[in-house]
């Protein structure tokens, strides 16, 4: 049995450093509460987030050229340890999500104070850290029953964040009950996928699972496997059209959570699927499925459409970016459903890219509500000319968004475009341009808003504070920089595609000592 | 990651125009904009020869920064011009020139400094998109009809250059800006967008179209950089290619007469930019070292005269509300030093031997007369001749002397004397002591243009023409000074193309209109059903029942569970 080689000797911090990057916020979570310091609170959540933003930028630098690291949780080998695999395309992942909660916590100070009394924050900013252990710990781990686990715990912190919402607009309550209702479903629909395939094969370890998998072929078992793993991680990825729990969520959410969830949640999922499909299942299993074809690649599409229609018409500017999420969580769901290299690349890379976009425009918004007080149209008018630096922000963003050269939409857009063209699909490249024209006006609409009209005299007429514009412009400014440094994220992103596209072969190890354990 | 050895120079005018909103107005605003280009000005000269700054873009190595004798001159001689407009502009109190005019310098240096050719076309695009503010800054609606065709046009241009190196990229796999050769389709487009920014014939109406229409300040900026531009990357590019030269001489010949018979000054000077731009191409056209050296040292001395004739033509303007000709005259009483500048400019123009003209425009000369273009020698000569009529003794003569027009306006403010005094004593410097100007010259420099022969030569063409202009003037046969609108090429395109247009469209407006409405209600129609869908109220907008959201995923699940079993 693979079980018994142990691999893995740990001896330095270094070596810690997988399992480091979900404890440091999961042991912060309990300390936070436990010292109940309101003063406390926020420092202790942005040292942890900041310690593991370090472990991620160091994690990602080991494995960025390709390999991957195998941590055996507690020196259980797997697949009967659980083991926590990273490689290039969970390692950019866990970079992103880090990265952003890093930066949108000191946002979240001014904004935080400003929408949820004060004897909530210790609770909030626990809630905050165990979200993002609940993402980091479902991008990181090999073991696919620890996804689910990890994927609760972000689920469950996510509902209790949303509902804080609840002080400035009650029906935050109704959105985080629907979000529980369907999260929960998305959640069974999963670990019933996951039962299917122990049952199948008898492990839960996701390189094991994948060289057993290989060996049943048509199995009607694990094909129910996938509809469910794909349908319940959907749910979480915001496919249409089980993205109705999302607008709520996001619009009735405090500014700081839905800046972090917009820019992480469902980037998480799209990765968790991408790593189900690919590395688990494997691609000639998707290549032979169905589902794509008929199923994610159309649904994307309309996505693209649907969504960016709606968020053309909104006149709320906050559930106007909910909606582009949407359609641009279509872009990513299309970039698997092209199959290919360039594929699976835009995917890794608009899942980035988008991410810091909206994590700088949701922030913009947090900073315009800071002012306003809400995020309609005709409220917001003028405050472009009012908030000048908030203001360009939502410019910039909106650019990337759009997908203009010079930015990081562009890049992504560009390499979803090419990967199209790859497989032939002149007229996909078409449409991908057309819902760009739909961003345009979109994004156009907020611009008028803020720069075309008069301030109204009921609002205050000040810069928003310090605290919020330097996060924001950092965010603004990577959404610049990556337009033009393409070196991380096209890397990564790239390797992490061939990764996924060479399946088990990229597991190798394990699932090739699997396999002969099998015969 | 960005690999520079080196900040590019045209980074440190982008920056300029970042800070300058945030500096007050004022004496420190201004000192802070002079002292830009003379840094940039030194940042270039003690670089040194090479490639110093490259980016990765999508697999391509961008070349921010190739210096090299022929960029270096021209990167010099924008920040000479960047440093004489801002100095000029000293009274201005406008952040829109400030900002655009520090953009568009900085765009045209990047230009010069670009090694390859999608950089360039950055900064050709980035040269366009700043001046057209200069047009704009002067808030007439004329002025912004007129920016908006400069602005088609010079977009026009970049995007057929665009057009013209992804096709070059596809042809050779290069996107570096090397001497290339004619001949396919690409290098033809990359001809085409340069022409159309050197003002070739039948290309060139933009110039004189947007040149007299931007502000008193902007034009003495529009003035130095983008015909300049046009011409390095003519230079760079097509090097030798003999249709220049024809190209360049029929440019030095039609403007004369337009400048002859118009009336605004400031339009005659455009022309008579357009003539010199003549000189340089045909220098582009030979392509030897010496015409190249010819063409890179006329321009710098051209760029140096027409902006001192722009300048004090701009000071009368400023002065006078007015740059006609028929309007103006005896400023010389009030204007002294002005008028004493303006005469230094129209000598340098007119290549008196003293003169910077004189030792740079030779240079062209006798090159072509090397090269046994005798026609085309003798119509460079004949035009000289012309130059000096229309921009030597005209534009003076108009302006300062001529009939006393009973004006009696200030002298130029004090900033505009300096700027104009400075540019002046250059234009002299150069003339005679050419060595210097020699020196930056990209290939080394065996001339010397105090030849015995050439200056009696020069000095015959230009007192003939003198004489001839006094018997024109005595005679009453010299075109008079009439406010007129004058018809040049772009009358088919401004006037005859839309009546002509005008009666078709008559017929056509019938059908037109019906369709129009057909086809807006339709639009309206589908606008009018996709709101009532998507907009807030809509189905796909509202806000779900929680059990319909659950029955969603439930028909989701079904359906891929049918296809995955299907499959």
């Amino acid at each position: 049995m693979a079980a018994e080689e142990v691999h893995h000797v740990a001896l330095t911090l270094r070596d810690h450093l997988p399992v480091l990057q979900i404890l440091i916020p999961f042991c912060a979570a309990p300390l936070v509460v436990l010292f109940g310091s309101r003063t406390l609170a926020w420092p202790m959540a942005f040292a942890a987030s900041g310690l593991a933003f370090l472990c991620s930028i160091y994690l990602l630098m080991q494995v960025i050229d390709g390999g991957f690291i195998s941590y055996h949780l507690g020196g259980w080998a797997p697949p009967l340890g659980i083991e926590y695999r990273v490689d290039a395309a969970n390692a950019f992942v866990v970079f992103l999500i880090s990265g952003i909660a890093t930066v949108v916590l000191p946002f979240a100070r001014a904004s935080v104070n400003e929408e949820i009394p004060q004897k909530n924050h210790t609770l909030f900013y626990a809630c905050f850290l165990l979200c993002l252990t609940g993402l980091l710990g479902m991008v990181i781990t090999g073991d696919a029953f620890n996804v689910f686990v990890f994927l609760e715990i972000s689920s469950l912190s996510t509902y209790v964040l949303v509902s804080q919402g609840s002080f400035t607009d009650k029906r935050a309550l109704s959105a985080a009950y629907d979000y529980l209702i369907l999260g929960t479903i998305g959640a069974t629909f999963f670990v019933i996928g996951l039962g299917f395939l122990y049952m199948a094969t008898g492990t839960l370890n996701m390189a094991d699972l994948a060289g057993r998998i290989a060996l049943l072929e048509d199995n009607r078992t694990v094909q129910a496997a996938f509809a469910f793993i794909v349908v319940g991680i959907g749910l979480k990825v915001a496919m249409f059209p089980l993205h109705l729990w999302l607008p709520n969520a996001y619009v009735y959410a405090p500014s700081a959570v839905t800046a972090f969830l917009a820019a992480t949640a469902t980037k998480a999922a799209v990765y968790v699927l991408l790593r189900f499909m690919f590395s688990v299942f494997q691609p000639d299993f998707v290549f032979g499925s169905l589902a794509i074809t008929w199923i994610i690649g159309p649904l994307a599409v309309l996505a693209m459409f649907i969504a960016s229609f709606v968020a053309v018409f909104q006149n709320n500017f906050k559930r106007m970016l909910a909606y582009s999420s949407i359609a641009q969580i279509g872009y990513m769901l299309l970039g698997i459903a092209i199959l290919n290299v360039n594929g699976l690349t835009a995917t890794m890379v608009h899942l980035f890219n988008h991410g810091i976009t909206k994590a700088a425009l949701f922030m913009a918004v947090g900073a315009i509500i800071l002012r306003t007080g809400t995020t309609f149209y005709d409220r917001i008018a003028g405050m472009g000319r009012v908030m000048p630096l908030t203001g360009a922000a939502v410019v910039v963003g909106g650019l990337s968004l759009i997908g203009v050269p010079g930015t990081a939409g562009f890049i992504s857009k560009w390499v979803l475009v090419q990967a199209a063209l790859d497989n032939g699909w002149w007229w996909m490249a078409l449409a991908i341009m057309l819902s760009s024209l739909l961003a345009v006006v979109y994004v156009w609409r907020v611009v008028e808003a803020l720069y075309l009209q008069a301030p109204s005299d009921d609002v205050v007429h000040k810069e928003a504070p310090l605290s919020m514009l330097v996060p924001l412009w950092i965010m603004a400014g990577a959404c610049i920089w990556f337009g033009f440094d393409t070196d991380i994220t096209l890397g990564a992103a790239r390797t992490a595609a061939e990764g996924l596209l060479a399946g088990s072969a990229g597991m190798a190890e394990i699932s090739t000592a699997a396999a002969q354990a099998a015969h | 990651m960005m690999g520079f050895d080196q900040i590019p120079t045209a980074f440190y005018f982008f920056l300029a125009a970042l800070t300058v909103p945030f500096i007050a107005q004022g004496i420190l605003r201004g000192l802070f904009l002079l002292a830009i280009p003379v840094l940039c000005a030194w940042n270039v000269w003690q670089m040194g020869f090479g490639e110093f700054a490259t980016l990765p873009f999508f697999g391509f190595e961008l070349e921010l920064m190739r210096v090299d004798g022929l960029s270096r001159v021209f990167a010099l001689i924008f920040c000479l011009a960047a440093f004489l407009g801002n100095l000029y502009a000293w009274h201005v109190r406008d952040t829109v020139q400030q900002v655009a005019a520090l953009l568009y310098a900085g765009s045209a240096i990047g230009a010069c400094l670009a090694g390859d050719l999608i950089t360039l076309f950055f900064y050709w695009e980035g040269t366009a998109i700043a001046s057209v503010f200069l047009i704009w800054a002067r808030r007439t609606e004329g002025a912004y009809n007129t920016g908006v065709r400069y602005l088609i046009v010079q977009i026009g241009s970049g995007v057929v250059l665009i057009a013209g190196v992804a096709l070059f990229y596809r042809d050779t796999g290069s996107i570096t800006f090397e001497n290339m050769t004619l001949g396919s389709l690409a290098t033809w487009l990359i001809f085409l967008s340069f022409g159309i920014k050197c003002a070739f014939p039948l290309l060139h109406n933009w110039l004189q179209d947007s040149y007299p229409a931007a502000t008193v300040t902007g034009t003495v900026i529009l003035s130095a950089f983008t015909t300049k531009l046009a011409v390095y990357a003519l230079a760079r590019g097509f090097a030798g290619t003999e249709i220049l030269i024809y190209i360049g001489t029929i440019m030095t010949l039609f403007p004369i007469f337009f400048a002859e018979i118009e009336n605004d000054l400031r339009r005659v000077l455009a022309y008579s930019l357009n003539n010199q731009l003549g000189f340089m191409v045909v220098g582009v056209g030979i392509g030897t070292e010496m015409a190249l050296n010819g063409t890179a040292s006329h321009a710098f001395a051209h760029i140096l005269y027409k902006a001192l004739l722009f300048m004090s033509v701009g000071a009368v303007l400023f002065r006078t509300g007015t740059s006609k000709a028929s309007e103006l005259g005896g400023l010389y009483r009030t204007m002294p030093l002005t008028a004493a500048f303006c005469l230094v400019g129209a000598a340098s123009i007119s290549a008196f031997p003293l003169f910077s003209g004189f030792v740079t425009k030779s240079l062209v000369l006798s090159e072509a007369a090397e090269a046994h273009y005798k026609y085309v020698w003798l119509a460079l000569v004949f035009a000289s001749a012309g130059v000096l009529s229309h921009s030597g003794i005209k534009i003076p003569f108009f302006a300062f002397f001529a009939h006393d027009s009973g004006l009696r306006p200030k002298e130029a403010p004090r900033h505009m004397l300096i700027a104009m005094g400075i540019t002046a004593f250059l234009c002299i410097y150069i003339g005679v002591f050419p060595g210097t100007l020699y020196a930056i010259l990209p290939y080394h420099v065996e001339y010397h243009p105090y030849s015995m022969g050439h200056v009696v030569g020069q000095l015959q063409l230009l007192c003939f023409a003198l004489l001839a202009f006094g018997v024109l003037m005595r005679t009453g046969i010299h075109p008079p000074e009439i406010r007129a609108i004058n018809l040049d090429a772009d009358w088919t395109y401004r006037k005859a193309a839309p009546s002509v247009i005008g009666l078709a469209a008559r017929g056509i407006a019938v059908i037109y209109t019906r369709q129009m409405t057909f086809w807006s209600n339709r639009v309206n129609g589908i606008i009018g059903q996709l709101y009532h869908s998507h907009g807030p109220e809509g189905r796909t907008a509202q806000d779900w029942p929680t059990g319909a959201m659950v029955l969603s995923i439930a028909a989701l699940l079904a359906a891929t569970l049918v296809v995955a079993y299907l499959g």
